[in-house]
C-alpha cells in the first residue's frame, strides 16, 4: 500500500511524510508518549527513592514536621487536580466528537484549574518563605530535636512540588497551544493526537500529585 | 551500478547531501542523516576536546612529581571524564551511526520524530556550552563522578554549572533513545520482523531502553546535587543529617547502566562487520540479539558493586556482586557467537574487520578484568585504583571506540558518497591497537600493585609503567589523528563509491543508493529474507 | 620490590590469600583471553578469502548444545569466584568481636590522623605489632577519603557521619604505603604516608617512646566530666539516663522496640543525636544535643572511655577464638 506515490504525495494534510498512514502515525505518537511518560517516571523515581531513604532513616521527625504542610491547601489541589483530569477526558472527548466550542470551552476549564492549582501552590510557598521554612541558611525550625531531618524534609518538598510545579506550568503552556489550534480549526478534520497526547502528560502529572499529597502533607495524621 | 544511467559522469544523482545547500538546510535540517551528521562532528570536536585533556595528564604523570599543580591536574581528569563520557561516549554510536542507520536498516524514511532528533542535537549543544562554559571559567575538580560532601560542600569550582551541561544534555540521551524504540517498533519496512532485524538493531533497542529508563535518574540527581549546593540544606552532608552515600546509590543506579548504553551499540557494529566480512550469517543470532536485552535489564540491578568499600551493607553488597557476575554472561555469549561466525568463512581484512579483531580482544580483555571487580575481596583491593581505569578504558576506549571507528570506516561509504585509503586506514587501526595496548596495559599492574586512581603525584617506584603508558598515548593520539586527516580528505577528494563497496547485505546497503536519497529509498522496501543471508539461503531458519 | 612484580609486597596474613584468589581469577582469564585471541587468529588465517570472487560459504546458524556451554560453563567458573570472593571479603571486614588491638585513624584534607588507646598520637604514620588483630576505626572530619593500604590489599572508605572498621593481622615487618584511594580535594594525592609493621617487642618500646597526653580513656573522661556526662550516665539515681557500665558491645532495646548493638556508631549517633534512638524506658530531650561541638577525635576518646566502662572481663568470653581459628590454617 505504500510505494513511492506515498512517499512523494501524502493525501491527509496531517500525515507526515515518513509514515505510511495516519494509523501508523498515531500508533507511533501515542508510544512516544507513554515511552516519555516512562522517563518521568523515573525522573520523579529518583526523588521518591531519596524521599524512601530519609522517610525510613528518620521516620518520626518526618511525621512531625509534616503538620506543618498545609493539609488544607493540599487537599483542595488534589481536589482541583482530580477535577482538572475529568476537564481533561471531557476535551478529549469532545476532540474525538469534532465538537469544537465544547473542545474549547474544556480546555479552557483545564487550563483555569491547572493555575488554580499553581496560584494555590504560590500561597503555600509564600508561607513556607514567611515561617523560614524554605531550606538553605535562613532555614529556622520550631522543634531543635529535628532541625536538621526538617530541613531535609522541606528539602524533598521543595524539589518534589517544585518539580510538579514546573510540570504543571509546562502543561498550562501545552493547554493554551491546544486552544489555539482548536480555534484555528486545527482539529476539525478528526486528527486530534495532540490533544489526546497532551491528555496523556496531564494526567500524568495529576497522578504525581496523588502521590506527592499523601507522602508529603499526610504522614503525620496517621494516628 | 550508475554508470548505466545517462549523464552519469557529470552529474550526481539528488542525494540528502546536495538536495539542499546553505546553512540553514543544516541547521533546520528534519532529515536523520543530517542530523547524523551535526552529532558527527559535534561529537568529533568533543572527543578532541577530551583527548587533548588525557594527553596532557599522561604528560603529568611522566615523572611522580608532575609538571601540573594539584588543582590543575584535578580539573583535567574531571574534565577529561566528564566530556568523554557524557558528550562522547553516551552519544557516540547511536546519535551518528544510529541516527543515520537505524531507519535505513529497518526501511523506514526516517526517525518516528525528526523534530524531536533535530532536538535532541540542539539540547545536546547547549549541555555542552554549559560544560565547556564551566572549562573555560576555570573547570571543575570534583572528578566526573561527583561524589558528595565534596561537589555539594567544599568544592570551590564550577559544578553547579558542569552538572547542569549534564542535566541537558541527558535529555538529548532521552529523547534520542525514545525516538528509536517507537522507529523500531512502529516503522519497520514491510516483511521486517522481528527475527529478521540487523543485529545493529537489537543492540540500539537495547540501548535505547537504558537511555529511557537511566537517564532521567542522573538527570534528578544533578538537580538534587545543583540545589544543594546552592542551599546547603543538607541532603547529602551527614553533618546535617544527610547521606553521602545516597548520592553515590542515585549516581550509580544511571552510570553503571550508562556502561552499557556506551558499550551495547559498539556490540551493534561489530555484529555487522564480522558478518559482512566473514560473508556469513551470524552464529547464534537469537542468542546475540536476546543478550543485548539481558543485558540491558541487568545493568540495573548491579550498580551496588561500586560501593563495596563505602560502607554499604555487606549482604546488599553480595547481591550486587552475584548479579555483577551474571551480566559478564550475555557479554561472554557475544564473543563466543562472534568467534564461532568466522569459523568456516570467508575472511578479509579490511579495515573495518581490523577494528573488529582488535575489539573481540580487547573488549575480552575488559570483560574478564569486569570479574576481578565482581569479586568482591579483590575488587576491594582494585577499586579506586589504575586496575580499574585500566579496565575501563579496556572496555571503552579498546571497545567502544574500536567499534566505533570501525563503523565510522564500514559505513563512510555509505555516508560520504567516497572511499577512504584502504591502505592509510589499516596503518592508522594497527596504530590504535599498539598505542592502545602500551598505553593501558601497564595500568593495570600499577592498579594491582596499588597506584590509586586520580593521583597527580604518584610514589616513584611506580614511574616506570607510568613513562610506559604516557609513551602509549602518544602513539595512540596519532593513530586517532590520520584517520581525521584523511577521511576529511577523502570526503572531498576520495574515489566516487559505488552502491554496495563491501557487497554487503542489509537494506540501506542492497536497496538504497550511496549515498542515500533525502527519503532513503527509491521504492519502499519489502524484506524477504534473514539478516545476513549471505549464502543466499531459500529457507527461513527459525533461530534462537 | 622489583618494579615489573606483579604482586605487591605483602604485610599481613590475609595480603597472601586475596593473592591466591588473584591468581586464580589471572590464570581463568588468561586462558579464556588465549581462547579468544587463538580462535579469532587461527580463523582469520585458516578461513582468510583467497580470492575477490570466492562463493559466499555456506550458512551456519548456530549450535543449541554450544551455546548451553558456553553459558553453563563460565557461569559455574564465576560461581566459584564468586564464592570465593565473598567469603575472603566476609572475613576481611567482620573484625574479631574480642582481643583486637583497636586504632582509631581520623581523615581529614589532606591527612590521617592516628591515635592509640595508648594515648600516643601520630599524623600519617601508623605503627602496628605482629601477630596481633588489628582493627581498624575509621573517621572522617569533612569528605569521603579511602584509607588504602596496598600491601594489606584492603580499603575501606571513610565516610562523613560514621564509623567504618575493617581488620587485618599484620605479619611482615616493614614499612607500607598508606594511600588515600578516594579523590578528596587537591591535596589527594599527598594524603598518604606509612604503616610499620613491628616485632611485639618492637611494638612495646615503640609504645614506650610516648604518650604525652595521657591515654584515649584518660583523656575520654576528661572530656566525660567536661561535658557533664558523667552527672548522669554513670552515678545518676535519678533515673533519667542510662548507665554506660557495661553497656558496650551488647543489645540494646529502644523505645520504639527495635534492638541495635551499642557499637561505635551508636555511641556515636547518640552523644550527637540522642534522640535518633532512645533506650527503651527514658525520655527523649533529657539529654542536650552535642552536633557540632565535639572534634571527630574527641568522639573516638569519649567512645574509648565508655568502652572502657565496659571491661572485657565483664563480657561473656570466647578468647581469641577468631585468632585461633585464623592461626590454624
Amino acid at each position: 500500500m505504500a510505494d513511492s506515490e506515498a512517499i512523494l504525495a501524502p493525501q491527509e494534510p496531517e500525515l507526515r511524510h515518513h509514515f505510511d498512514d495516519s494509523a501508523q502515525q498515531l500508533e507511533a505518537s501515542t508510544l512516544g508518549m507513554w515511552v516519555f511518560l516512562v522517563t518521568e517516571v523515573m525522573f520523579f523515581g529518583g526523588m521518591f527513592g531519596a524521599y524512601i531513604v530519609y522517610r525510613n532513616m528518620y521516620p518520626e521527625a518526618f511525621a512531625s514536621t509534616s503538620h506543618f504542610m498545609n493539609v488544607t491547601i493540599g487537599a483542595i489541589n488534589t481536589g482541583v487536580l482530580i477535577f482538572s483530569s475529568f476537564t481533561m477526558v471531557l476535551a478529549v472527548r469532545s476532540a474525538q466528537l469534532r465538537q469544537k466550542k465544547a473542545l474549547i470551552a474544556f480546555l479552557i476549564l483545564t487550563l483555569i484549574l491547572g493555575c488554580v492549582f499553581l496560584s494555590l501552590k504560590y500561597v503555600e510557598y509564600h508561607e513556607k518563605w514567611v515561617d523560614h521554612h524554605i531550606p538553605g541558611p535562613g532555614f529556622q525550625y520550631a522543634d531543635p530535636r529535628y532541625f536538621h531531618q526538617a530541613q531535609i524534609l522541606f528539602y524533598l518538598y521543595f524539589a518534589m512540588t517544585g518539580m510538579h510545579a514546573i510540570h504543571m506550568i509546562v502543561g498550562a503552556g501545552l493547554l493554551i497551544t491546544l486552544i489555539v489550534m482548536a480555534a484555528r480549526n486545527r482539529f476539525s478534520s478528526g486528527w486530534y493526537t495532540p490533544v489526546e497526547m497532551i491528555g496523556l502528560y496531564w494526567h500524568f502529572v495529576d497522578i504525581v500529585w496523588i502521590f506527592l499529597f499523601p507522602l508529603l502533607y499526610l504522614i503525620g495524621h496517621t494516628q | 551500478m550508475n554508470a548505466t544511467l545517462p549523464f552519469a559522469q557529470t552529474e550526481t544523482p539528488i542525494n540528502y547531501l546536495n538536495a539542499d545547500y546553505g546553512w540553514k538546510s543544516w541547521l533546520f535540517a528534519t532529515d536523520h542523516k543530517r542530523i547524523a551528521l551535526l552529532y558527527l562532528f559535534s561529537i568529533t570536536a568533543f572527543f578532541f576536546v577530551g583527548g587533548a585533556f588525557a594527553v596532557a595528564m599522561r604528560i603529568n604523570l611522566l615523572t611522580p612529581e608532575g609538571i601540573f599543580s594539584h588543582d590543575t591536574y584535578n580539573k583535567l581528569f574531571t574534565m577529561h571524564g566528564i566530556i568523554m563520557v557524557f558528550f562522547f561516549l553516551v552519544p557516540s554510536i547511536p546519535a551518528t551511526l544510529g541516527n543515520f542507520l537505524v531507519p535505513m536498516m529497518i526501511g523506514a524514511r526516517d526517525l518516528a520524530f525528526p523534530r524531536i532528533n533535530l532536538l535532541s542535537w540542539y539540547i545536546y549543544i547547549v549541555g555542552g556550552i554549559f560544560t565547556l562554559t564551566a572549562v573555560f571559567q576555570g573547570g571543575v575538580d570534583t572528578g566526573w563522578t561527583f561524589y558528595a560532601p565534596f561537589s555539594s560542600s567544599y568544592s570551590n569550582t564550577h559544578v553547579i554549572l558542569a552538572a547542569l551541561g549534564i542535566f541537558v544534555s541527558g535529555f538529548s540521551s532521552i529523547l534520542t533513545g525514545l525516538n528509536f524504540i517507537v522507529t523500531i517498533h512502529k516503522m519497520r519496512a514491510p516483511g521486517m520482523t522481528w527475527n529478521r532485524l540487523p543485529l545493529f538493531i537489537w543492540g540500539h533497542y537495547a540501548t535505547s531502553l537504558i537511555q529511557v529508563l537511566g537517564t532521567p535518574v542522573i538527570a534528578i540527581t544533578m538537580v538534587l546535587l545543583g540545589l544543594e549546593r546552592v542551599l546547603h540544606a543538607g541532603i547529602f552532608d551527614p553533618t546535617l543529617g544527610g547521606d553521602p552515600i545516597l548520592f553515590q546509590h542515585l549516581f550509580w543506579f544511571y552510570s553503571h547502566p550508562a556502561v552499557y548504553i556506551m558499550i551495547l551499540p559498539g556490540m551493534a557494529v561489530i555484529s555487522e562487520i564480522v558478518a559482512c566480512f566473514s560473508r556469513k550469517a551470524i552464529f547464534g543470532y537469537g542468542f546475540v540479539a536476546y543478550s543485548s536485552i539481558a543485558i540491558a535489564v541487568f545493568s540495573f540491578i548491579v550498580w551496588g558493586h561500586h560501593l563495596f568499600v563505602s560502607g554499604q551493607s555487606m549482604y546488599a553488597s553480595m547481591v550486587f556482586s552475584f548479579f555483577s557476575f551474571l551480566v559478564a554472561i550475555p557479554s561472554a555469549i557475544k564473543v563466543f557467537n562472534w568467534t564461532a561466525t568466522m569459523y568456516k568463512g570467508s575472511i578479509s581484512y579490511e579495515t573495518p574487520m581490523l577494528y573488529a579483531f582488535g575489539f573481540m580482544g580487547l573488549f575480552t580483555i575488559g570483560g574478564l578484568t569486569g570479574l576481578f571487580l565482581a569479586t568482591m575481596a579483590i575488587d576491594v583491593h582494585v577499586t579506586d585504583t589504575y586496575f580499574v581505569i585500566a579496565h575501563f578504558h579496556y572496555v571503552m576506549v579498546g571497545g567502544m571506540v574500536m567499534a566505533y571507528m570501525g563503523g565510522i570506516h564500514f559505513w563512510f561509504p555509505k555516508i560520504s558518497g567516497r572511499l577512504y585509503p584502504e591502505g592509510w586506514a589499516k596503518f592508522a587501526a594497527l596504530l590504535v591497537f599498539a598505542g592502545f595496548n602500551l598505553t593501558f596495559f601497564p595500568q593495570f599492574i600499577l592498579g594491582y600493585q596499588g597506584m590509586p586512581r586520580r593521583y597527580a603525584h604518584y610514589p616513584p617506584e611506580f614511574q616506570v609503567l607510568n613513562v610506559m603508558s604516557t609513551a602509549g598515548a602518544s602513539i595512540l593520539a596519532l593513530g586517532y589523528l590520520i584517520p581525521m586527516i584523511y577521511l576529511a580528505w577523502a570526503w572531498r577528494y576520495g574515489p566516487k563509491s559505488p552502491q554496495n563497496p563491501w557487497n554487503a547485505k542489509g537494506l540501506e546497503w542492497e536497496q538504497s543508493p550511496t549515498p542515500p536519497p533525502t527519503f532513503n529509498f527509491e521504492h519502499q522496501p519489502v524484506v524477504t529474507e534473514p539478516a545476513y543471508n549471505y549464502s543466499g539461503e531459500e529457507q527461513e531458519v527459525k533461530l534462537g | 620490590m622489583g618494579v615489573f612484580s606483579i604482586f605487591p609486597s605483602r604485610a599481613s596474613v590475609a595480603a597472601g590469600e586475596v593473592d591466591a584468589l588473584y591468581t586464580f581469577l589471572l590464570v581463568v582469564g588468561g586462558a579464556m583471553t588465549a581462547i579468544i585471541f587463538a580462535s579469532v587468529f587461527f580463523f582469520a588465517v585458516r578461513y582468510r578469502r583467497k580470492s575477490p570472487n570466492d562463493p559466499a560459504p555456506k550458512a551456519i546458524h548456530g549450535s543449541l548444545p554450544l551455546e548451553i556451554a558456553w553459558t553453563v560453563i563460565p557461569f559455574l567458573v564465576m560461581l566459584v569466584m564468586f564464592a570465593w570472593g565473598t567469603k575472603l571479603y566476609f572475613q576481611n571486614y567482620t573484625p574479631p568481636l574480642h582481643d583486637t588491638l583497636d586504632i582509631y585513624i581520623t581523615g581529614k584534607q589532606w591527612m590521617w590522623k592516628v591515635q592509640y588507646p595508648t594515648g600516643q598520637r601520630e599524623i600519617n604514620e601508623l605503627h602496628v605489632p605482629t601477630g596481633s588483630s588489628v582493627k581498624l576505626i575509621l573517621a572522617s572530619e569533612d569528605v569521603i577519603h579511602s584509607f588504602f593500604v596496598p600491601a594489606l590489599r584492603l580499603k575501606h572508605d571513610v565516610v562523613p557521619g560514621s564509623y567504618q572498621t575493617f581488620w587485618f593481622e599484620p605479619k611482615e615487618p616493614g614499612r607500607y604505603h598508606i594511600f588515600c584511594a578516594e579523590y578528596c580535594g587537591t591535596g589527594h594525592s599527598d594524603m598518604g604516608g606509612w604503616m610499620t609493621v613491628m616485632t611485639p617487642a618492637d611494638y612495646e618500646n615503640w609504645l614506650a617512646g610516648g604518650a604525652n597526653g595521657g591515654s584515649m580513656v584518660e583523656l575520654g573522661g576528661k572530656l566525660f566530666q567536661q561535658y557533664g556526662c558523667v552527672t548522669c550516665h554513670v552515678t545518676d539515681h535519678e533515673g533519667r539516663c542510662p548507665s554506660l557500665l557495661n553497656v558496650f558491645g551488647r543489645p540494646v532495646v529502644l523505645d520504639d522496640g527495635r534492638t541495635v548493638m551499642a557499637d561505635e556508631a551508636y555511641v556515636r549517633e547518640s552523644i550527637l543525636n540522642p534522640n535518633a534512638k532512645v533506650v527503651k524506658g527514658y525520655k527523649h530531650d533529657i539529654m542536650p544535643v552535642f552536633e557540632g561541638q565535639i572534634s571527630e577525635e574527641g568522639l573516638l576518646q569519649l567512645i574509648v572511655y565508655v568502652k572502657s566502662l565496659s571491661p572485657p572481663t565483664a563480657s561473656p568470653a570466647k578468647p581469641a577464638a577468631s585468632a585461633a581459628k585464623r592461626s590454624s590454617k
